[in-house]
């Protein structure tokens, strides 16, 4: 997808379109050069700006702040990868490539969303600080120092990443919608598509590392719990999966191949669930990410 | 098999609907295509070339969708019937999984798209090897693969949130289909370059080329002619 050029064509005709998708710009436009400077040390979306924005107020969040949260959780991963891939002699070579592939696909997303913010005229967020003892910044969060030195810890950490991530960027889907009538149409289906292509990557990357634990590449969730990777301390990241509902449809009482019902594990396994803004910031802020 | 259902389909209203069918196209000759789309009528419309998923809208984006899961539900129900020679328990087992979730998205569809849904599709495997491991595999990559590109690419034409998130919903677990067939062909294939870009974003594709693949296994023929797609 050669999203630069279209947004670059896209600002041609319509060159008020980075004010809309973020009003700050205006006003920056119009300062003074020493303002300018002032501005652009204010500007940037810190990490605390927008933790306020998801928690407290804008609904629908405007194309910017979607696309700075997706950044913001990119810059996780990244780096989690990272730490992981780069430790000489941690992870084994029979499944270090599965690894890097991950690590690089999310150092590409996260250079092609700072791409894509920049070109809208806005500023993207900078890397939060990261506590991988999940922590909040103590250092002594529940995992300690094992993250990165207990390959079982590592990768089932993964596995809560990457389910979270898929179900962070489906959160966005309908908050992308929301804001289809403030852009052009062209914009608006290069955005859309873009996140739903990023999301299908880290389906595939959820897929890859659940195989690689054992588990199903599919989130098997029971009545009472959707967490199905074992670890209690991930609960959170998979609360809701268990949901059978869809769009009004009891997805159980529909037919399978072996009867006139489906059973809760096709059910949870057959749909994903999405997490809102909040929820993955609730989760993630106060844990790996240093408010 | 499936004939009854495109008869009653195509029963009282053939007349109307063929001529919305042809009104439609001659419409979007002319480059009019918005005013065809205004309207609030939805021609799924069956003849003996195959059906259309209508007028553009969500209902016909979600036929769109209903088309690929009953081509997929058809895939992995024959793959299970006649699983490939020496098929390791493992595999038999995702297999069948993959089986059971495609045939609850197409049950799905079917459900909510009710009276709207397009009728049953009559699939064509001649092509496919089902003994065959490499066959097997290789068109279940293809089935997977190309259900992800049409999710992704046919996002945008959804018009209601509901309908996107659970678009969202099952593409995902499309792409964690995709993932595992494809590390089971080639182990750590899972997200490689013939599926994913060079920003790491996942392929998309066009409800046209989607379907041009799609009709390759199908008997009945599946147009799109308000999306620019008419079966050959």
């Amino acid at each position: 997808m050669n999203l630069f050029n279209i947004l670059e064509e896209i600002e041609k005709f319509d060159p008020e379109l980075g004010d809309r998708l973020n009003p700050r710009r205006a006003a920056i436009k119009n300062i003074t050069s020493f303002g300018s400077k002032v501005a652009l040390a204010a500007a940037p979306f810190a990490l605390g700006t927008m933790l306020k924005k998801a928690y407290g107020a804008t609904t629908p969040p405007t194309v910017v702040e979607i696309l700075n949260y997706a950044l913001t959780l990119e810059f996780l991963e990244g780096k989690f990868y990272a730490n992981a891939v780069d430790k000489s002699g941690f992870i084994p070579a029979s499944i270090h490539p599965y690894y890097q592939t991950i690590a690089d696909d999310e150092a590409k997303h996260i250079e092609f969303l700072i791409a894509v913010i920049k070109s809208l005229g806005a500023t993207p967020v900078t890397s939060p600080t990261f506590d991988f003892s999940a922590g909040g910044g103590t250092g002594t969060g529940p995992l300690g120092n094992t993250l990165y030195n207990d390959l079982g810890t590592f990768q089932k950490v993964a596995v809560a990443f990457e389910d979270t991530g898929v179900r962070a960027y489906k959160g966005q889907a309908a908050n992308i919608l929301a804001n289809k009538s403030s852009v052009t149409p062209a914009l608006y289906q290069t955005v859309l598509t873009a996140a739903l292509s990023i999301h299908a990557v880290e389906a595939r990357h959820a897929s890859a590392t659940r195989q690689l634990v054992g588990l199903t590449p599919w989130i098997i969730s029971t009545t009472a719990k959707g967490n199905d990777t074992g670890v209690a301390l991930v609960d959170g990241n998979y609360d809701g999966e268990q949901n059978t509902v869809q769009g009004g449809v009891d997805v159980t009482t529909l037919k399978s191949a072996s009867g006139s019902t489906t059973s809760v594990a096709i059910a949870t396994a057959a749909f994903d669930e999405i997490l809102t803004m909040d929820q993955v910031l609730k989760l993630l802020v106060g844990t790996f990410i240093v408010a | 098999m499936k004939t009854e259902s495109q008869e009653s389909i195509s029963g009282a209203n053939m007349a109307r609907r063929s001529f919305l069918r042809y009104a439609g196209v001659g419409i979007a000759g002319a480059g009019l295509l918005a005013t065809a789309s205004c309207t609030k009528d939805h021609p799924i419309v069956t003849s003996n070339k195959g059906i259309d998923i209508g007028a553009t809208g969500d209902l016909a984006i979600l036929n769109y969708a209903y088309a690929l899961e009953q081509l997929e539900a058809a895939f992995y129900t024959q793959v299970i019937l006649t699983p490939y020679s020496g098929i390791p328990a493992n595999e038999l087992a995702l297999l069948t999984a993959i089986r059971d979730h495609e045939i609850l998205h197409r049950e799905f569809f079917k459900a909510a798209l009710g009276a709207n849904a397009i009728p049953a599709l009559t699939v064509d495997f001649s092509k496919i090897d089902f003994t065959s491991r490499a066959a097997t595999l290789g068109a279940a990559k293809a089935f997977e693969d190309t259900g992800v590109t049409a999710y992704d690419g046919a996002g945008y034409l959804i018009g209601g949130a509901a309908y996107l998130t659970i678009a969202g919903q099952i593409v995902s677990v499309e792409a964690r289909h995709a993932a595992l067939i494809s590390n089971l062909i080639t182990p750590g294939s899972f997200a490689a370059s013939d599926q994913v870009d060079a920003n790491a974003l996942n392929n998309s594709a066009s409800i046209a080329d989607v379907l041009k693949i799609a009709n390759t296994y199908l008997k009945t023929k599946v147009s799109a002619s308000n999306y620019s797609y008419v079966a050959a």
